[in-house]
């Protein structure tokens, strides 16, 4: 199998989307002339021309807006949010109209549009350029949150998110563009709302999405030296939430951690939580234990954002502490 | 046919006037069904204004996109919408233009091209600027209208449009309906523009032009000239129309906060008789208007009727709609 890097998956997916769809085009900040603020897009304007690839102002809720329409008007809108910190101020055409058309209209007029954005804290960039605030959108009937942690995987569920009929958030985690991973040479797509097994076990259950699988990979690995088998996995997507797929694990391990980079007060870890007790509660040998990031605006100094997010370090400590393991 | 003064045939003016009609008796009635408890939520009448839903739809193109705010009961009826549909959506039922998932603030119709009423102040610019948009991608001949008040200018979202739409030359018509409040507060006190508002758009460099919102012929003249600068690809249009709201923001609105003197002011120039006396003028028969009369009545008892009989929405409709997958009118 090929290697490639989270970014050129990115990019192997959209290079494919608009070559086999004259309908689809892209828009946003500085994806043009620029290449993208994270290089996703460079070349793209040179390949594909400006009325396909256009760079727009900075105006974010004229470019998701503009989506919306030209979705309605019977295109395939790629929109890229230059980072998820910047689409609060487009959170009302995301959340008032790209997600409401459908049901207003009675179905008969709809918003195929992917919105690309980038997520994550970690890079020093401090409170305002950090955040994690895809479960926020994840709790929007008629949304779809996706955010992958593999190179592959970026690539299959951007696949699937060209083809959807209606808005999906397409999240990428910025620490990850870089990260390396085999991709399937052959045509796949990967589903929505179906959680990946990173990593068979049997002792406890580690769930994370984006960077945190990987802090869940690193804490399994310490486990294994100890002779604690972790199950790690991935949720890929945040809606649709799969549920059943953590569910079934825990009834294996009897454990189970959830962790999330967002905030921890209502982090979308702490609804699965829920949703994974009412299902395995009698096979649960400690109650279900959650980390999130620090319920702090991101620190600017490097020690103390370590601390605002969670590592390796803070997963062992809690499944000591929380489960005993 | 024989031509009015302004260049109008009598059966234009005619059916301008059986169109004001039948928006001004539909908001007459379903402002009574709301006083019944038969319409809920919010109810904004257009009452006032109709010369201006009437003059442009008119003078647009079938193909045409439309795209308006939550007091969209004229525009929908102008666009040739049926009042049944309309009446019934008001009133919830299966056989609403929604199914009677929207109300009266979110009225569809995509055959008519009638693109929905947007509730939230502004939200509705940037999709019109996306419809003209894939209209321009896709080499299709259609402009896209987007209806918004005075308040909407105070919005990010109509700076950040005009300016988006202004670079990328789209065919939009702009179309400010200038009542002079948005809900209690005059546009005096919450624009530091001015009156003159068309330097909102003339700063992003469109062209801009007021019309008389009371007056459906100037209307009607002044959304052919501006469409026709936007038809040659020119970019967008800025229009701004004069007009007034005669009855409150809301049902629940008395409009306490304006005066008796300025709300007469604007009646004497109200569009609906000031059309019929000139019709008069012309020796249009009385007959020939009661006729019409009678003929807005009796669609407007049976709309009502139909919505009454209606069946409410299924409870499985609950989940209808939200997604692709989910069951649809359409797409199924
Ligand atoms: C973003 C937003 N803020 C506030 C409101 C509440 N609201 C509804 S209508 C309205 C006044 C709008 O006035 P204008 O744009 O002049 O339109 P008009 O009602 O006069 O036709 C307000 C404040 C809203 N719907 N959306
Ligand atoms: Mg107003």
């Amino acid at each position: 199998m090929p290697e490639m890097t989270f970014r050129e998956a990115i990019r192997k997916g959209l290079t494919e989307a608009m070559d086999g769809d004259q309908k689809v085009f892209l828009m946003g900040e500085d994806i043009g002339a620029y290449g993208g603020s994270y290089a996703v897009t460079a070349g793209f304007l040179e390949k594909y021309g400006p009325i396909r690839v256009r760079d727009t102002p900075i105006s974010e809720s004229a470019i998701v807006g503009t989506g919306v329409g030209a979705a309605m008007g019977g295109l395939r809108p790629i929109v890229e949010i230059m980072t998820i910190n910047f689409s609060l101020l487009a959170m009302d055409q995301i959340v008032n109209h790209a997600v409401k058309v459908r049901s207003m209209s009675a179905g008969a007029a709809h918003v195929p549009m992917v919105m690309r954005t980038v997520t994550g804290g970690g890079a020093g960039l401090a409170a305002t350029h950090s955040q994690s605030l895809e479960g926020w959108y994840a709790t929007v009937p008629g949304m779809k949150v996706v955010i992958p942690s593999t190179p592959a995987d970026a690539l299959g569920l951007l696949r699937t998110a060209l083809q959807d009929e209606d808005p999906v958030l397409f999240c990428e985690h910025a620490l990850l563009y870089g990260t390396r991973g085999e991709v399937p040479a052959k045509p796949y797509t990967i589903p929505f709302g179906k959680a990946r097994i990173a990593r068979q076990g049997k002792d406890v259950t580690l769930v994370g999405n984006a960077r945190m699988v990987h802090v869940a990979l690193q804490a399994a690995d310490e486990l294994a030296q100890r002779g604690v088998q972790a199950e790690v996995i991935d949720l890929r997507t945040l809606r649709p939430l799969d549920v059943e797929t953590v569910a079934t694990s825990v009834k294996k391990t009897h454990r189970c951690l959830i962790i999330d980079e967002a905030w921890k007060t209502g982090a979308i870890g702490t609804y699965l939580a829920f949703r994974v007790q009412q299902e395995a509660f009698d096979t649960l040998d400690a109650p279900i234990a959650h980390i999130g990031g620090e319920d702090v605006p991101m620190p600017y100094a490097r020690n103390l954002e370590q601390l605002a997010i969670p590592s390796v370090q803070t997963v062992l400590k809690a499944l000591k502490d929380q489960i005993g393991v | 046919m024989t031509q009015t003064r302004a260049g109008f045939t009598k059966a234009q003016l005619l059916e301008f006037y059986r169109q004001m009609l039948l928006i001004r008796r539909f908001e007459e009635r379903a402002a009574e069904m709301y006083t019944r408890g038969k319409v809920r939520g919010f109810l904004h009448l257009y009452i006032g204004e109709e010369a201006i839903a009437v003059g442009t739809m008119a003078a647009l193109d079938p193909a045409d996109y439309i795209v308006t705010h939550y007091r969209d009961h004229g525009h929908a009826l102008a666009r040739g919408i049926p009042s049944k549909s309309i009446m019934a959506e008001l009133f919830g039922k299966v056989t609403g233009t929604s199914r009677g998932k929207g109300g009266s603030m979110h009225i569809y119709d995509v055959s008519k091209n009638f693109m929905g009423g947007y509730a939230i102040v502004g939200g509705q610019m940037p999709i019109a600027a996306g419809l003209a948009l894939s209209a321009r991608y896709k080499n299709e001949n259609r402009i896209a209208v987007v209806f918004f008040g005075d308040g909407a200018l105070n919005e990010g979202e109509f700076h950040e449009t005009l300016n988006l739409a202004s670079l990328w030359k789209l065919p939009v018509l702009f179309y400010l309906e200038n009542n002079l409040y948005g809900m209690g507060d005059t546009i005096d006190n919450t624009y530091a523009g001015g009156r003159d508002v068309s330097r909102a758009a003339t700063h992003y460099r469109i062209p801009a032009r007021q019309v008389d919102g009371m007056n459906v012929q100037e209307v009607y003249g002044a959304v052919r000239d501006v469409t026709a600068s936007i038809r040659k690809g020119n970019g967008p249009f800025f229009l701004e129309a004069l007009t007034y709201r005669f009855r409150g923001h809301s049902m629940a609105d008395p409009a306490n906060y304006r005066s008796k003197e300025e709300l007469a002011s604007w009646m004497k120039r109200d569009p609906v008789p000031t059309l019929r006396i000139q019709l008069l003028d012309m020796a249009v028969p009385k007959a020939e208007l009661e006729a019409i009369e009678q003929g807005v009545e009796q669609e407007i008892n049976e709309a009502v009727d139909f919505a009454d009989k209606s069946a409410d929405p299924d409870p499985s409709d609950l989940y209808r709609d939200i997604e692709a997958d989910s069951v649809s009118a359409t797409h199924s």
